[in-house]
């Protein structure tokens, strides 16, 4: 009795020992993963890497920050009007539960999938090129799920005391959300708006086919209804993460590892001060929102 | 009738735009749907192949036409996706819910300030700075460990797709663990059991629903991604001798030759058929990720 005590007292220590092993090898991972990416990022820098001829990223660099915006601009209302919808109005019943599975089969969808319905309905069916508008739709539906379900779970953490008090001195339920209940759940939406960034900067495969893998400018131009303006969305363009796929699978340029690589280190950089910004201004709004 | 357009400002119009756009969800996932099966169902429908040949065959030589007349086994791309994504699944499950057990009852307090920030920046990694670094790191690393003249392989696939998948399976386990009854704790303490007693006879078997949700979405994410898996796989078309020889998968064909085909032609319905194969498939993980919420409910 007492040597099978002593026995699982050892057990407990091992696996103890074996767990914070495992949890710092995963530390340890991510910061070599991270050090590597941004070391070999820079040792590839060079003068003139950020211009916007073909040698530089530059072009890219604005594509991704573009066809992110124009993806918000077109998801976040719809993303956000579904989730109040889903929250405040949706009764229980077939509709609403038929919503959330076609919310649950959009977030599950590979995003190849969607790059495809994209190419199949954006280009080819309304007869365009690769145009950076294709691209944003694509990543607008892979943004819709994600969207929808953070607005819902932030109306729905608002307490209800708020709005018992708001629908008690008279106002209407639907008041009572723009007035109330959406300045409550800001910080939280967005958070996840920051968070629908972030996966749009790094999206590729879903612009494989939509967006197109090249890009063709004249800075001289800056007419935004002109094809070859730097402004139009309606251009082939690549972001920098297709870019690096680009330079991967058909390279031409002599360089194209250090490009890549100086590429993939803009992205995470890009993709980190975004994560850090949504958590520092969630903080502050949360702060100013309840009041402290 | 002032009051009437009185109350259609303070409620009804805003009321009917947000149920609008509800239903351009559905609308939008519908229209996703059928445009894959529409297009999907062509390599049957049009050129006459058996779900069989497509589904059972490893002969893929489909005609670039009209005519048709090619052959579509997708045989080979079939067993690639299963075989990476399993392998995948194999690796990165036991780190998970070592990973997840840490954060919850060995060291809330690191896991908090440590490893949940690091989970959030894996995350954040998009997909082809993985495919990348597996392709300039890992790639040469298992040539050179295991002395073959390419790295590109099924373990190499296998691997950057467990790194990708490895959060997902973590921060579901962890949600399923922090939802154990916490009674469950104070009875097995009381009884004297040590931490790792009650972790492994206790709190795993109850999380266990829960767990496996996440162990699912991995899945689900290691079958539908392209581009790291494309980098890495090498593309050959044969199947693989084993974990250490490369293939190919279904994404990593669509993404290299959907571009490459004429729209409406045999190769390109096959390559539809393809997609409309991952689509059936994620709604099969769907369904197994319902099944288990409520058995996990009746559970409890």
């Amino acid at each position: 009795m007492k040597s099978e005590h002593k026995n699982a007292i050892v057990a407990d220590k091992i696996a103890t020992v074996i767990l914070y092993c495992i949890a710092g090898f995963f530390l340890l991972l991510l910061a070599g993963f991270t050090a590597y990416i941004i070391v070999k990022g820079i040792m590839a820098y060079q003068p003139g890497i950020f211009s916007f001829e073909r040698t530089g990223i530059g072009v890219e660099l604005f594509n991704t920050v573009y066809l992110v915006l124009i993806s918000l601009i077109i998801s976040v209302p719809i993303g956000v009007g579904a989730g109040i919808y889903m929250a405040e109005y949706a009764k229980a019943g077939k509709v609403t539960n038929y919503l959330r599975i076609c919310i649950e089969t959009l977030s599950s969808l590979p995003s190849i999938v969607i790059g495809l319905f994209g190419y199949l309905v954006f280009i080819y069916m309304t007869g365009s090129k690769y145009n950076l508008f294709a691209g944003a739709l694509a990543v607008s539906i892979l943004s819709l799920p994600l969207l929808t379900t953070v607005t819902e779970d932030a109306i729905r953490a608002v307490p209800s005391i708020y709005k018992e008090g708001s629908l008690a001195v008279g106002a209407t339920h639907w008041q009572t959300i723009v007035q109330i209940c959406l300045p409550v759940a800001t910080p939280r939406i967005i958070t996840g708006v920051i968070l629908a960034a972030g996966r749009g900067f790094g999206e590729a495969a879903a612009l494989l086919y939509t967006a197109g893998m090249s890009s063709n400018v004249n800075l001289n131009i800056w007419n935004p209804f002109d094809p070859m303006s730097l402004l139009c969305p309606f251009r082939p363009g690549d972001t920098l993460a297709l870019h690096i796929w680009a330079l991967k699978t058909e390279s031409m340029t002599p360089n194209a590892d250090q490009i890549a690589n100086f590429s993939a280190a803009v992205l995470l950089v890009l993709i980190f001060a975004f994560s850090l910004g949504s958590r520092l201004l969630g903080a502050r709004l949360d702060r100013k929102m309840s009041g402290k | 009738m002032i009051c009437l357009i009185e109350k259609l400002k303070k409620e009804y119009l805003g009321r009917s735009i947000v149920t609008l756009l509800g239903i351009v969800i559905i609308l939008v996932t519908l229209s996703i749907t059928g445009f894959l099966f529409y297009k999907g169902l062509g390599t049957f429908v049009t050129y006459n192949h058996s779900v069989w040949e497509f589904l059972f065959s490893s002969d893929w030589k489909p005609a670039d036409n009209f005519d048709g007349g090619g052959k579509v086994g997708a045989a080979i791309f079939i067993v690639g996706s299963l075989l990476i994504s399993f392998l995948a699944l194999l690796i990165a499950t036991p780190f998970s819910i070592a990973s997840a057990v840490f954060m919850t009852e060995i060291s809330p307090i690191l896991g908090k300030k440590l490893l949940q920030p690091a989970i959030g920046i894996f995350v954040g990694i998009p997909s082809v700075v993985y495919g990348w670094v597996g392709l300039t790191v890992l790639v040469p690393a298992i040539a050179h460990v295991f002395n073959l003249p390419y790295g590109f392989s099924v373990l190499a696939g296998g691997i950057v797709l467990a790194l990708m998948i490895f959060p997902t399976i973590t921060s579901v386990s962890v949600d399923a663990i922090e939802n154990v009854d916490n009674g469950y704790k104070e009875a097995s303490y009381a009884l004297g059991t040590t931490r790792w007693q009650y972790i492994y006879k206790v709190m795993l078997p109850s999380a266990t629903s829960g767990i496996l949700t996440g162990v699912i979405l991995g899945l689900a994410r290691a079958f539908g991604e392209a581009l790291a898996v494309a980098m890495v796989i090498g593309k050959m078309q044969t199947f693989p001798d084993n974990i250490l020889s490369a293939t190919n998968n279904m994404t990593a064909e669509i993404a290299s030759d959907m571009g490459n085909s004429a729209q409406g032609g045999e190769f390109n319905d096959a390559l539809w058929s393809m997609a409309l194969l991952l689509l059936i498939i994620s709604f099969i993980f769907i369904l197994i990720m319902r099944i288990i919420a409520k058995k996990g409910e009746e559970v409890k």
